[in-house]
Parts: C-alpha cells; sequence; structure tokens
C-alpha cells in the first residue's frame, strides 16, 4: 500500500513535470505578447518590461529558470495584476472557489445518491423513468446555461438570492447550484446502475427470505454495498467542478480562480496561466489519488497493485 | 356411459410437409445490426429523439435557403427588437417588451420600422436577425461537433488499436501519454491549445478532437486486447495475415458498436466544448455565429433583452438532451445486456 501510493506520487510528481514543460512551450508559441494591449510603448520601454520579466534570454534559459522557481514553489510573477506573485494571487482567491465547489460537491453528491437510490428500487416504473429523464436534462444542460437562468429567475426576478458577487454566505447558493447539477446527475445515474446490480445479488435475496423487511434490506445491505463504488467517480466530478467553475464564477462574478483563469487567458498572462494549469492538474490527480486510496480502504476486495490498469 | 368409438376416421393423417414447417425458423435470421436497429425503434425515447435530432439537422443545414435575411447584416436602425410575427397576436411574439419596471413598450413603434418588417425572434445589439442567425449557428455548431468528433475518431481508433495489438513496452507507453493527458482536465488542454493556434474554425475542431480522443482509445484498447485472444485472429494469424487486414478485416468490425456508442456520446460533448469556448470567448471569432457566441451575446443583455438569449439557450439543451438520450437508446441497443 504504501509503496503504490509512494509510486503513484512519483508518477505524479513526473506528470507535473511533463504538464509544466508544455505548458511553458505552449505558452511560447502563444501569439501576442503580454505588453501588446497596454498603449503604445516605446522600443526601449518595451525593452526594460522584458528584461525586467527575464523575456529577452534565449528560451531555454527561461525554461530552466521557470523550473528551477517553480521547484521553490515560486510561479512567478503576473504580468497583468499589480505584479503580484502568481502562488499569492491564487491563494488569495483560493477560498470562494473552494467554498463554492465544496458545497457543489456535497449537494451534487448527496443527492444524486438519493436519486439513484430512489431510481434503483423503483426500477422500471415512473419514478425510474423520471429519475433517469431528470439525470439526462442534468448532463445535458451545460452548467453556463444552467447559471444564467437560476440568475435570472431567482435572483433578478425573485429576488430570492443575490444576483452576483461574494458578499456574504446567501450570494454562493446559486452558484453552487448551477455547478451542483451535472454532478448530481452523474452521481444519479452510477448510483442506478450500481444499485440495480446489487439489488440483484444473492445476499439480497437471503435477506428477503430473512425475512427482513424492505426498508431493512436496502438500507442494511443494498445502500452501503452499492455507495462504495460511486467513491470512483470523485475524480471525475472534480474535474467537473473545476472547469464549470470558469463560466460559472464569470456569470456570478466570484472572484475565485476561474475567473481569475479566464481573465489570464484574455490578457495573454503567461505566468498566472500556467501557475493555474499546474495548480488544476495538481488538485485532478490529487482527487484521483485520494479516491483510489479511500476505495481500496473501504473496499478490502479492491488491492492496489502496481499494474492496477493492465486488470 | 356411452362407448367411445374409435374409428379410422378420428384420426387425421399428418402431412408430411407439416413437421419439416415445424421445424422451420419463422423468425427471419438478422444479424447484429439489423437486430441492433430493430431493440433501437423499439425504444420510444430514442426514436422520437432520432427524429429530432433528423428535424433539427436538416432545418440548419436548409439555413440558407431558410434564413429569412442575412445573419451577418448590421443594420443599427433595427438594433434589439423583440421577436414579432406579422399580424398574429401570439403571447411572446407581439414585438413588445417588458422593461425592470414592468411596463410595456413596442421598440418597432418607437424605432419606426415598418408594419411588414417582422423579425420573428428579434434583432441583436447590432440589428442583426436572431432568426436566422441562430438557424446558421445551429448549423455551424453541428459541423464543428460531428468533424470534431470524426477527428477524434480518427486518432483515438488508430491509437486504441495499437496500443492494445502491440502490447509490452509499446502499449505501457501509450498509457503513460494518455495518462498524462488526461491528468489536466479536457477543458483546461482545449482552452491551453486554443491560446496557442491561430483562432478560426480548424483551430477550435483540432483542439476539441484534441482532448476527446483519448476516451475512445482507452475503450478501444480494452476491446482490442479481448479480441486479440480470439481464436479467428489467431487463425488469421497463422495464414500469414498482415496485422492491418486483421485489423481491418477482423478487429474493426468487431468494434463498431464501441465506435458508434462513443462517437454517439462525443458530439453532444463537442457540442458542449464549442459553446463554452464561444461563451468565455475565445471560440468561434465574430461576426460567425454558433450556439455558443449566441449564448454569449445573449448572456450580456439577458436581464433585460431576455428573448436574446431564450432561443438559442433552448436549441442547445434540445439538442444535447436529444443526443444523450438517443446515444443511451444506441448503447442499450447494442448491448442487450447492460440493461
Amino acid at each position: 500500500m504504501l509503496k503504490y501510493i509512494l509510486k503513484r506520487l512519483g508518477y505524479m510528481i513526473l506528470t507535473l513535470f511533463i504538464v509544466a514543460s508544455i505548458t511553458f512551450f505552449m505558452m511560447k508559441l502563444m501569439p501576442g505578447t503580454p505588453f501588446s494591449n497596454q498603449d503604445k510603448l516605446s522600443a526601449a520601454q518595451l525593452k526594460i518590461m522584458n528584461e525586467q520579466y527575464g523575456l529577452n534570454k534565449p528560451i531555454w534559459q527561461q525554461y530552466l529558470i521557470y523550473l528551477g522557481n517553480l521547484l521553490h514553489g515560486d510561479f512567478g510573477t503576473s504580468f497583468q495584476f499589480s505584479n503580484q506573485p502568481v502562488l499569492s494571487l491564487i491563494t488569495s482567491r483560493l477560498k470562494p472557489s473552494l467554498l463554492i465547489g465544496s458545497q457543489a460537491m456535497i449537494i451534487g453528491s448527496l443527492l444524486g445518491i438519493l436519486l439513484g437510490a430512489v431510481a434503483a428500487i423503483n426500477k422500471n416504473n415512473w419514478i425510474d423513468s423520471l429519475a433517469t429523464f431528470v439525470s439526462i436534462v442534468g448532463i445535458s444542460v451545460p452548467s453556463f446555461v444552467l447559471g444564467v437562468l437560476l440568475q435570472f429567475f431567482i435572483a433578478f426576478k425573485w429576488h430570492m438570492f443575490p444576483i452576483a458577487g461574494f458578499d456574504n454566505w446567501q450570494a454562493s447558493v446559486l452558484p453552487s447550484l448551477a455547478l451542483a447539477v451535472s454532478p448530481l446527475a452523474q452521481t444519479a445515474r452510477f448510483m442506478r446502475t450500481e444499485m440495480v446490480d446489487v439489488l440483484n445479488s444473492d445476499y439480497i435475496e437471503l435477506s428477503k427470505a430473512k425475512g427482513n423487511t424492505r426498508w431493512q434490506t436496502v438500507v442494511k445491505h443494498t445502500l452501503r454495498n452499492s455507495l462504495i463504488p460511486v467513491i470512483t467517480i470523485l475524480g471525475p466530478l472534480t474535474a467537473n467542478i473545476l472547469t464549470g467553475s470558469l463560466v460559472v464564477e464569470n456569470i456570478f462574478s466570484i472572484p475565485g480562480i476561474g475567473e481569475q483563469f479566464v481573465k489570464s487567458i484574455m490578457t495573454n498572462d503567461y505566468p498566472t496561466i500556467m501557475g493555474l494549469t499546474i495548480f488544476y492538474a495538481l488538485m485532478f490527480m490529487v482527487m484521483l489519488l485520494i479516491t483510489d486510496i479511500l476505495y481500496s480502504l473501504i473496499d478490502p476486495r479492491i488491492r492496489l497493485t502496481n499494474d492496477k490498469e493492465e486488470n | 356411459m356411452e362407448d367411445v368409438k374409435i374409428t379410422a376416421n378420428s384420426f387425421e393423417k399428418v402431412q408430411a410437409d407439416q413437421t419439416a414447417d415445424q421445424e422451420k425458423i419463422s423468425a427471419p435470421s438478422l444479424t447484429f445490426f439489423q437486430d441492433a436497429v430493430r431493440r433501437l425503434r423499439k425504444n420510444k425515447i430514442a426514436v422520437i429523439s432520432f427524429f429530432t435530432l433528423i428535424i433539427i439537422a436538416v432545418i440548419a443545414f436548409a439555413s440558407p435557403i431558410l434564413a429569412p435575411r442575412d445573419p451577418n447584416a448590421q443594420n443599427p436602425d433595427y438594433a434589439n427588437l423583440p421577436p414579432r410575427i406579422a399580424n398574429t397576436n401570439i403571447p411572446g411574439f407581439r414585438g413588445e417588451i417588458k422593461n425592470a419596471a414592468g411596463i410595456v413598450t413596442n421598440p418597432y413603434e418607437t424605432n419606426n420600422v415598418p408594419k411588414d418588417r417582422t423579425y420573428i425572434l428579434g434583432t441583436d445589439y447590432l440589428g442583426r436577425d436572431l432568426f436566422s442567425r441562430v438557424l446558421y449557428g445551429t448549423r455551424l455548431s453541428l459541423i464543428i461537433a460531428v468533424i470534431a468528433t470524426l477527428v477524434d475518431l480518427l486518432i483515438g481508433l488508430p491509437y486504441g488499436i495499437i496500443s492494445g495489438w502491440k502490447g509490452g513496452k509499446v502499449d505501457t507507453f501509450m498509457q503513460r501519454i494518455i495518462e498524462i493527458i488526461s491528468s489536466v482536465p479536457n477543458l483546461i488542454v482545449v482552452i491551453l491549445l486554443l491560446l496557442v493556434l491561430k483562432p478560426g474554425l480548424s483551430s477550435i475542431i483540432i483542439a476539441i478532437a484534441f482532448s476527446s480522443w483519448v476516451t475512445m482509445a482507452r475503450l478501444i484498447r480494452a476491446q482490442t486486447l479481448q479480441l486479440k485472444e480470439q481464436e479467428y485472429v489467431l487463425a488469421s494469424l497463422t495464414l500469414g495475415e498482415s496485422p492491418f487486414k486483421i485489423a481491418m478485416k477482423h478487429l474493426i468490425p468487431n468494434l463498431s458498436s464501441t465506435i458508434i456508442i462513443q462517437t454517439m456520446f462525443s458530439i453532444p460533448s463537442a457540442i458542449f466544448f464549442e459553446a463554452f469556448l464561444s461563451f468565455i470567448g475565445i471560440g468561434i471569432p465574430a461576426p460567425n455565429a454558433s450556439l455558443g457566441t449566441l449564448l454569449s451575446d445573449g448572456q450580456k443583455a439577458f436581464r433585460f433583452l431576455p428573448y436574446q438569449m431564450w432561443y438559442p439557450a433552448l436549441i442547445l439543451c434540445i439538442l444535447m438532451i436529444a443526443f444523450n438520450l438517443f446515444a443511451d437508446g444506441l448503447r442499450d441497443a447494442f448491448d442487450p445486456k447492460s440493461e
């Protein structure tokens, strides 16, 4: 187990290194310079700017410097946002994103589990069809369409929650809801499939034969066993929420990392784009690792091996 | 009690060919595909989704004929007009708009628009006809999604087959590459690619295809691993068939159901990617309309001119739902074990 985790950590570092390198060279290929949208800089001024940010050195030197700095946790300095270090730019915007993301994750997975379970218990009748339809709609409707609709009806027309901004907790409700729907739908679909499987297994028959009530059978034997595989979709759900946040944060003007990422793209702010890409990759990989470890801890039938993907 | 008399007449002669009739297989023998289509046709939801998609696609591709105006022609005099259908009184199509205070105005009258000039879905902030733009936009979104999915298939299929077929070190190496790509959320990969490539249609297609072939390659590889253990592949190898021919003759036909199902799931995700990219402003360059750019334009004025967003959003949702439902139906039809 420990060996496995260490090996995974090793791969994670390797992957991060490759991601960092690829994004670095991609940024160098990017058309436009970070100073092109400021009005009229003279050649001398441009030269000073390039020197200050180390952009006059050959690319391989810039690359080595960048990697060296990364090892010290230095993601460079933002070109656009008042010369802030990228790392502090990210950390200062982490809180709103984390709050909304975790709220969305909790609402989405809990309601999804409930919906999936209800669908599985009522397999093949109208409740099941309704639940299936709800989850298809949830998967299909993009979070930004949903975000705009929520903003229009609930905030603008009915004044139930703030339209935008991040002044108080209430402001986080609508963006969380917009982000939660897709995880909800995915969890519900997955849960339903798993639970239908479990409901067909022998030990459920035994539980019924023992004279347990339907409720006891479901709660004691079915629900717990179907929940275990649901853990595996935590990874994809995280990716979903991370990317969804890019646009939902923009719609609701949340000062989070998603909004920052889009802003940086618009302003050719390479260091911030690179820093955030690495950050996103790191978050995603950590989540996948946690998922795998959790899974093996909860379900003793799963043994983490080094060549996991081979079987 | 009466005696039952059994005479020769009580018996009936069995015709010789009657037994042969019983032995006959009454149902026509179906190929795998015919059988799948038969199952698919029983699935009402899938059939409805299929025809919805066909109707939307036909209308979208007929947009050069159907569109009443040039989708990119600007007309500042007639900007932000709400939907109106001439000589009717359908709510929402009267050319009226309610502002935040609840006062209803008719911009057609205030702007002195001629009586016979109507915009079915209104106009946007540059006075462009939204109905034409929605038609052309749907067409563009569909074209992007379908081509991106085909490119994704073109990369993913050979990649998966080679990886699964070669096995060993080649496989491990190819799988590592896949792992690295998939360790960054898909959308981030698309955005980074789009930043590097020149803005335009082909870049969007490449970026979307590049990030979605991974799933296809994974599925194909897993199936190839199973298929290459089959006896007929061994027989073919023994007879000296080249790996390329085996792939074409034995692997791809057996992979076809996986390919079809995964393709149907890739199209809606490509539609989503395009809409997303255009929505945050790095997708289709202006002035072209796609569902994403229409949504993005509509969202800016959504509070006061909500009609500009309704219709693109509606079409996008219907497309996504129909594709997903149809793909679901296809999966059940091709893989009866799944349900």
